[in-house]
Parts: structure tokens; sequence; C-alpha cells
């Protein structure tokens, strides 16, 4: 590897990943992507998931991401997110609220069109996600 | 002329007025504080943002996605209207009401239906007073702590009603942070989304900005998937500046009242030493004449 990548994940209320990275591997919308330093400059919309990137001493890190878009340039990956966490700082017991009440909901909502439809789903997807992250948080 | 007593009461209530004004002036600079905070924490995101999408707009030309058609006939406009929940911060909502009803008369003088989509409880009574139609009201959020959902929920309404047809343009009201003793109350078009101004009239990086990226999916899907971003962005931005710029009004409100108390008491002190002083003159005299008729 010829030398390490600045990546940094940002959402509207803070900057969460500002650090340098060995490589990085991100949820893209049409399948996840890795990046390694000198890549074309490349944008992609990205899907609820996990990112993940390996940091300068060789760790392996991970962070929830609830969609948004990645800007890829050859020393730098920018990740712009609606919100977005580091695996040690999610709230286990909020995802799992939430899930219960996204459960809830789509199982009262019968028109599958519907906004709210819409959002419970979203919303268990992201629950689903943070969950699965910090469970595998060893 | 007031009673020595009088003056003395008077006092202190102003006293106390001046106590309360105080702590509210520190509570609002703590919450500026907090405030100019949330904004700096937004502006990477928000300048990212802008880069990108301005790159992508110059490549995917006009016309790329509907939410940046003009319509041709405007009927309905939404008008998103900033203000804080509550009063003490001097002429703050005021102007800003002030600067939509401008806006509103300016508007031509055809069929236009108004309706009112408000962000805190005085554009809201002001609203409601003067039966103008509310679509939805949020109050709470203005100068408390709130995230990025809020304006995601809100923008994912006006995006779906401009779709629609249920509105033709968006309009957003907020007051812009420009220092602490500056905010300006400001109008800006959200929807139809204005041409987005690239990146050139901004300070220049340090590097040239490689504009060729390779896009996933293509640059038209994602400046469809990027747009009503933009719009949640705005508000966002919006609902920030005006919660500064709440603080810092009500900031320098306070100061003004601590500092017009602080006059108040100087000049009531003044009239209470001296309407003292006459008493005490008054009752020598008294006293000196009582000698002096015993004497003789």
């Amino acid at each position: 590897m010829a030398g390490n990548i600045i990546l940094e994940v940002v959402t509207p209320e803070k900057s969460v990943v500002s650090e340098n990275a060995k490589i990085v591997i991100a949820p893209g919308s049409l399948g996840e992507f890795g990046v390694l330093i000198g890549h074309t400059p490349f944008l992609s919309t990205l899907k609820v998931g996990s990112l993940r990137y390996i940091d300068e001493d060789n760790v392996e890190r991970y962070v929830f991401i609830s969609g948004g878009f990645a800007e890829t340039l050859p020393d730098k990956v920018t990740v712009l997110a609606e919100s977005a966490e580091r695996r040690r700082d999610i709230d286990i017991q909020r995802a799992k609220t939430s899930l219960e009440r996204a459960q809830k909901r789509l199982a009262d909502i019968s028109r599958k069109e519907d906004f709210d439809f819409m959002r419970a789903r979203t919303s268990l997807e992201r629950a689903l996600h943070r969950m699965k992250l910090a469970g595998s948080r060893a | 002329m007031a009673t020595l007593n009088d003056v003395k009461t008077k006092i202190g209530a102003v006293k106390k007025t001046k106590q309360i004004t105080k702590a509210m002036g520190m509570v609002a600079t703590s919450k500026l504080r907090g405030a100019q905070k949330n904004m700096d924490g937004f502006r990477p995101y928000a300048g990212k943002f802008a880069e990108v999408l301005g790159s992508l707009a110059e490549k995917a030309g006009e016309g790329a996605s509907p939410l940046l058609v003009a319509r041709e006939e405007v009927k309905k406009i939404n008008i998103v209207l900033c203000t804080s929940d509550r009063g003490l911060c001097g002429g703050f909502n005021v102007n800003l009401i002030t600067a939509a009803n401008k806006f509103l008369n300016e508007l031509p003088e055809q069929e236009i239906d108004i309706s009112f989509t408000n962000f805190g409880k005085k554009g809201r009574d002001w609203c409601r007073k003067n039966k103008i139609e509310i679509d939805s009201e949020n109050i709470g959020i203005i100068g408390a702590k709130f995230g990025f959902n809020v304006a995601l929920t809100a923008g994912q309404k006006l995006v779906d009603e401009f779709l629609d047809g249920t509105y033709d343009e968006v309009y957003v009201v907020f007051s812009e942070y420009i220092s602490m003793a500056k905010q300006i109350p400001t109008i800006k078009q959200i929807l139809p989304i204005p041409p987005i101004e690239t990146a050139e009239d901004e300070e220049v990086t340090d590097k040239p900005y490689q504009a060729e990226h390779i896009c996933e999916p293509s640059p038209g899907e994602l400046l469809g998937d990027l747009l009503p971003r933009h719009v949640y962005v705005q508000i966002y931005s919006a609902l920030l500046e005006t919660s500064t710029s709440e603080h810092a009004a009500r900031m320098a409100a306070m100061d003004n009242a601590t500092n017009a108390c602080n006059d108040m008491i100087d000049s009531l002190t003044l009239a209470y030493n001296k309407a003292r002083q006459s008493a005490i003159t008054s009752e020598l005299m008294d006293i000196v004449g009582g000698a002096e008729a015993l004497k003789g």
C-alpha cells in the first residue's frame, strides 16, 4: 500500500470520523465498494449499513451509516450521512425500542404505499443494522 | 412628590427586575454558545454538500429534476416562517414577521393562495391573528436542541407537496446570524430549487477541484437523490441560524434591559436621597424652631 487515505464522516450535527485509513469499505447503494489511496474520483449514494475501515494501527473499525452519499478523491473519502455513529457509540437500548416500535407500526399499517409505512420500514432497517453492528462488538 | 417609602419600594422592584434580566441574559449567552457550536458542527457538512451538488448540477444540466423546474403559473405558495417560541428578545420576531408581511405585500396582485409552515410560536400566533392559513406548526424547536430529523420531516413533507402540485413555490423566512450584534431577516426560495451556484465565488481551495467523477448510479439519479436533501439542508440551516439569532437577540435585549435598570436605580436613588435629605432638613427646622420658641 502506497499510503493512507483520509477518511471523513460528517453528519449535519457533527464530524464523526476524521482520520487516516489504509482502506475504506463503504455500503454503496449499488453494492459495497472499497477504496484505497489513488482511487479515481467517484461519487456514490450510500444505503443504510456499516462502513468499515482499517486505521493506521491496523485495527479494523466500524461506523454505522444511515444512508447518504460518499465522495471519493484520490487522497480522501468524504462521507456525508444523515446520521452516523462509531460502533462503540451505538445506543443498543434505543435501537431496540425503535425496532419494537417499527415492528408494531408495520403490523398495524395495512396500506403499503403509505408514507408512514415507508418511514417505519426505514426505521426498522436502521434499528436492525445498528443492533447487528453493536452486537458484533466482541 | 412620592414619599420616601414609595421610592424605596420602587428601587427594590427595579433591582429585582434587574436580577431577572441579568439571569436571562446569562442563560441566553450560554445557549448562544451551544447554538454556535451546532452551527459550527453543521458547516463542514453544508460546505461539502454544496461543493458536490454544484459540480453535479453542472454536469446534469438544466431540467434534470422536477424540483429544479419553475412553474409557469404560481397559484399557491408556502412560506416557512421561522420565529422564536418566546418573547423578550427585542425586535427579533417583529422583524421576521415584518419581513414576511412585506414579502406577501409585494406579491403580484393575482389570486395567489398563501399558507404558512410555522416554526415557532410567535409566527404561528401572528398567522392565527391575521387569519392566514397554517399548513403545519412546529413548536419547541427553535431555541432548543434539535436534530437534523426535524428538518428532514418538514422538508420531506414540503418536497412531496411541491411534487404533487399542492404548492408551486416554497420560501423560507429566517433570521440570518451575522454576528452577536447583527441578525438580518432573510427570505430564500427553496422550491423550486434556484440555480445552484457552483463553488467558483467561494474561496479557492488549495487544490484544483477534480470535477470528473464516476457516478454511481448515474449523475441524474444521484442528483435526484441529492436535491431533496438540499432542501432539508436549507431548512436545517435556516433553523440553526434562527436559533442562534434568537439567543443573540435575547442576549442583546437583556443587556439593554439590565443597563436600563441600572439607570433607573441610579435616578431613583438620587430621588430617594433628595427626599430623605429634605425630610431631615424639615425635621431639623422643626426642632430648631421649637427650641427657639421655648427660649423666647
